[in-house]
């Protein structure tokens, strides 16, 4: 009898908890709106089959509770049944899957118009990369990191001079411009997120991996690192700010560029310079060296 | 049909008390080795995950928690519940106790490699827990032991740790192999006169399926063990591509951590299901007898176990929505997984309708079947969200997953496991436990683990991520999460503090409780006719049983009493007259 009751008080607890608690998505920051629908189609279909489900059950268990001269019916199957059930269910399912599926498709197709910029994980902080001013990354890879080349930045690579490096795991962005945000792991797993952006993806050390959005909304948002990376991985934050564009080239402005960082090291080095500056062809080959 | 003869020869009956109870090959004695190890490793566990709680409820205030402690407790916790107690208890306890009483055997049919099954999965054991006084401690890289941080620095247990959970993990492969070949041979070669495949009750069609399903997943992460250790100890690529950890480079090339995810939950998904398939099936023969009614679509609800099996193989993905992978994956293994939850919700349907008109005794097994629906349907439908692949996206790594998986392979699986230990322990003892700590067991272990895990959902629509040591001074999240943080970990200490009452009662009972009855609940199915209470060596006495129906002649209409058993003819068949139970 107890637990009739208890279910039933359960699921209208789940409701006022549902209703009542201060704890839900974060405004959204970002386009993938088509992600919060698909959010709220599941949940609407859930939980009416979690508040009807239950509800029958805690009405049985009341209903056909055991009473002295009491006898159970006996029906092995009733196929018509079980088919009609098996139906609905499967539009249930496939109301919840094609909002999922639309909005999966928008999220793995960049638009053509995305300006790209690429987010770069180590134990345990994060770093960002600007492709300048010819749009360009250039390429980069773990061979190349040493004490002076954070990024692993191929020094024989033209397209990497004018590269803007970040290392203060502040990244800034355009408000309103679809960015893909290309990711690389110098070392293990990491997954950048930001819950503002409802985006996330994971950092793969050997691969580039990638996401897109927009930012719709000027402001400053936290970034987590949300795949387990070590004993720092609770410490792997960072910010991004989303601004309007005067305040983004500006801020962008006075951002190093590769090439700076290499001449600035080369100074301080002295005359000898260093191997990765020797290493480089002359800033006119860059301009030959055309398609890649 | 094959079946083992009446002949009690072939059995080995043991001379010594040893003989008997250490190195014994009886199936009874194996499945209480198994369940009584799997249960004090699980014990452990659970003294983990409330240091965690600890932690997350109050951080700062225990400085015996350093972030790299938290992780090893993240890491033992997770593998010990799902692999060293689930799974153990599940197949190596209640298959090797239930399948042969069920489909009416003398035992295994290979005994002898039933035994060696308990011993390398107690090797197994041990070797895990040595890990824990290696240097560096055990793994911390999380169940999941994702390389390469596994194996890098900035990992606790990078160097010895992982290697003992890998051996370990190795060892307990090779007992289950043991296990699962000797289940499935037993339940296919083994059966007795009458007793087909589909007389046989939901509790051996879960073993069996899972057993099968176990055969074919466990491999994938034999050999991912086998590799991580090569990548750690060797220097093979296999999972490590050209990383620089620690500011310096570990000299391999070319290895791909995808690869290890994708062995992984080609292990990991299934595994769910050899979870999940012997307590849906357990779960079905406790409604139907506490319910005094048939199960509702046998054999639907023995094709959605096969099918649930089948399919399980082919969602493995859905793990690894925003792991890098090709993302076009993402609609194939989207579609899978929500078309999974078809066969799952017809089952929970089945179990529904099984009680609608029925004649339901409340006693404490259907309790804990009743919660169990109700945790079972909570916990699946939160699956739909994070196999939905973009709803994933923002859900994906946050405590949404934790509250999800908890609820339904965690706190699910265990209730079916209390309510089957509550239910079958008067036939393994031959005493019965008390009713009022175990209703008072009942009450606090339901209700407070949804307490638990119920915030939890809340917590990871916020966006708060999960293997997260403490949250520190974070914008976004509110302090009222420390709050419910701290509310978390209180309800998880009663929860943990209730585990007493069972251990308490199950005890005490052994030896002080009243004699039981030998079918004490009045059900069918052929483990409760046994000549003896609890069963002897070779379980049937002179003669084997002979099976006449299903497992589910409850209420039948003109019959005197409201069960049938599975051994008593029909009138027409019983020239000799009434009833031989």
């Amino acid at each position: 009898m107890h637990i009739a009751l208890a279910i039933a008080l359960l699921v209208l607890a789940s409701i006022l908890f549902h209703a009542l608690s201060p704890w839900w998505q974060t405004p959204i920051a970002s386009n993938w709106g088509s992600i919060d629908t698909a959010l709220h189609v599941t949940l609407l279909i859930c939980a009416l089959a979690f508040v009807g489900l239950n509800l029958f059950l805690a009405y049985t268990l009341w209903k056909y509770r055991h009473r002295p001269g009491n006898r159970a019916h006996y029906e092995p199957e009733n196929a018509r049944l079980e088919k009609r059930l098996t139906f609905w269910t499967a539009i249930g399912i496939a109301g919840m899957l094609a909002p999922g599926l639309i909005a999966w498709h928008e999220y793995v197709t960049v638009p053509a118009d995305a300006a790209v910029i690429e987010a770069t994980g180590q134990q345990w902080q994060w770093g960002f990369r600007y492709p300048g001013r010819d749009g360009v990354l250039g390429t980069a890879a773990v061979e190349h990191v040493d004490a002076d080349n954070p990024f692993g930045m191929n020094p024989r690579d033209p397209y990497g001079r004018d590269d803007v490096l970040v290392e203060t795991n502040e990244l800034h962005l355009p408000l309103g411009k679809p960015v893909k945000v290309v990711l690389r792991s110098k070392d293990v797993l990491h997954d950048f997120y930001v819950p503002h952006f409802r985006a996330k993806m994971d950092l793969v050390p050997g691969i580039v991996t990638y996401f897109w959005m927009t930012p719709t909304k000027s402001g400053s948002y936290e970034i987590l690192c949300a795949e387990l990376c070590g004993v720092g991985h609770h410490q792997m934050r960072g910010n991004v700010i989303v601004e309007d564009q005067r305040a983004y080239e500006t801020w962008l402005g006075e951002q190093m560029t590769f090439g700076q960082m290499l001449a600035e090291r080369e100074q301080q080095r002295g005359a000898g310079g260093t191997q990765l500056a020797r290493a480089a062809p002359p800033a006119g080959a860059a301009a030959k060296a055309g398609g890649r | 049909m094959a079946t083992i003869a009446d002949d009690l020869r072939p059995l080995h009956h043991p001379k010594t008390w040893i003989g008997r109870y250490v190195w014994s090959q009886d199936h009874k004695v194996i499945a209480i080795q198994y369940g009584v190890t799997a249960i004090g490793v699980g014990l452990f566990a659970l003294v983990l995950s409330f240091l965690m709680r600890l932690q997350l409820g109050f951080p700062g205030r225990f400085d015996f928690i350093q972030p790299e402690n938290y992780l090893q407790f993240v890491t033992m916790h997770g593998m010990i519940m799902v692999v060293y107690l689930l799974t153990a208890l599940l197949l190596g306890g209640f298959g090797n106790y239930l399948i042969p009483l069920m489909i009416g055997a003398r035992d295994m049919v290979f005994p002898f490699v039933n035994m060696l099954s308990y011993w390398f999965y107690l090797l197994s054991v041990i070797v895990l827990f040595a890990g824990l006084f290696v240097p560096g401690g055990p793994t911390g890289g999380g169940w999941t032991l994702y390389p390469p941080q596994t194996i890098t620095g900035g990992t606790p247990g990078a160097s010895w740790g992982i290697l003992m959970m890998m051996a370990s993990l190795g060892i307990f492969v090779i007992a289950f192999t043991m296990g699962g070949l000797n289940y499935v041979t037993t339940v296919l070669q083994a059966r007795t006169r009458g007793m087909t495949l589909m007389r046989m009750p939901c509790s051996v069609w879960g073993i069996f399926v899972a057993s099968i399903m176990g055969l074919l997943a466990f491999p994938a992460l034999f050999v991912a063990a086998i590799m991580t250790i090569l990548d750690s100890v060797v220097g093979t690529s296999f999972f490590v591509p050209e990383i620089v950890s620690m500011g310096e480079k570990t000299g391999h090339t070319g290895g791909s951590p995808i690869l290890f995810q994708h062995l992984f939950w080609f292990f990991g998904h299934p595994e769910v299901y050899i979870v999940a398939l012997p307590a849906f099936g357990i779960v079905s023969d406790l409604i139907s007898v506490h319910a005094r009614k048939n199960l509702f679509g046998y054999r639907m609800m023995v094709w959605a176990i096969v099918i649930i099996g089948g399919l399980s193989f082919f969602v493995w993905a859905h793990h690894m929505y925003v792991s890098g992978m090709n993302p076009y994956f993402g609609f194939f293994f989207a579609t899978s997984t929500l078309v999974i939850a078809i066969p799952t919700a017809i089952k929970v349907y089945n179990w529904l309708l099984t009680l609608w008109r029925g004649d339901i005794h409340l006693r404490v097994p259907m309790l804990f079947a009743i919660a169990f629906l109700f945790t079972f349907i909570h916990g699946g439908l939160t699956g739909l969200f994070l196999g939905n692949v973009s709803v994933d996206v923002p859900l994906s790594d946050t405590f949404f997953v934790v509250g999800h998986f908890h609820m339904v392979m965690g706190v699910s699986p265990v209730l079916v496991v209390f309510g089957a230990i509550y239910h079958w322990y008067p036939k393994i003892t031959g005493r019965m436990w008390d009713e009022r700590l175990a209703r008072l067991h009942f009450w606090i272990t339901f209700l407070g683990t949804y307490a638990i895990f119920l915030p939890m959902h809340y917590l990871g629509m916020l966006g708060v991520p999960r293997r997260y040591y403490a949250l520190g001074d974070t914008v976004f999240i509110p302090d009222s999460v420390h709050y419910a943080n701290m509310g978390i970990t209180i309800a998880a200490g009663l929860v943990f503090a209730a585990q007493g009452l069972f251990f308490y009662n199950m005890i005490w009972s052994l030896f002080r409780g009243p004699r039981a009855d030998p079918n004490p609940w009045g059900a069918a199915s052929l483990e409760w006719q046994t000549p003896d209470t609890p069963p002897h060596h070779g379980n049937w006495g002179e003669r084997l049983p002979t099976v006449y129906r299903w497992a589910y002649d409850y209420s039948v209409p003109g019959a005197a009493r409201d069960f049938i058993p599975q051994n008593e003819p029909p009138p027409a068949q019983n020239p000799a007259g009434g009833p031989q139970a």
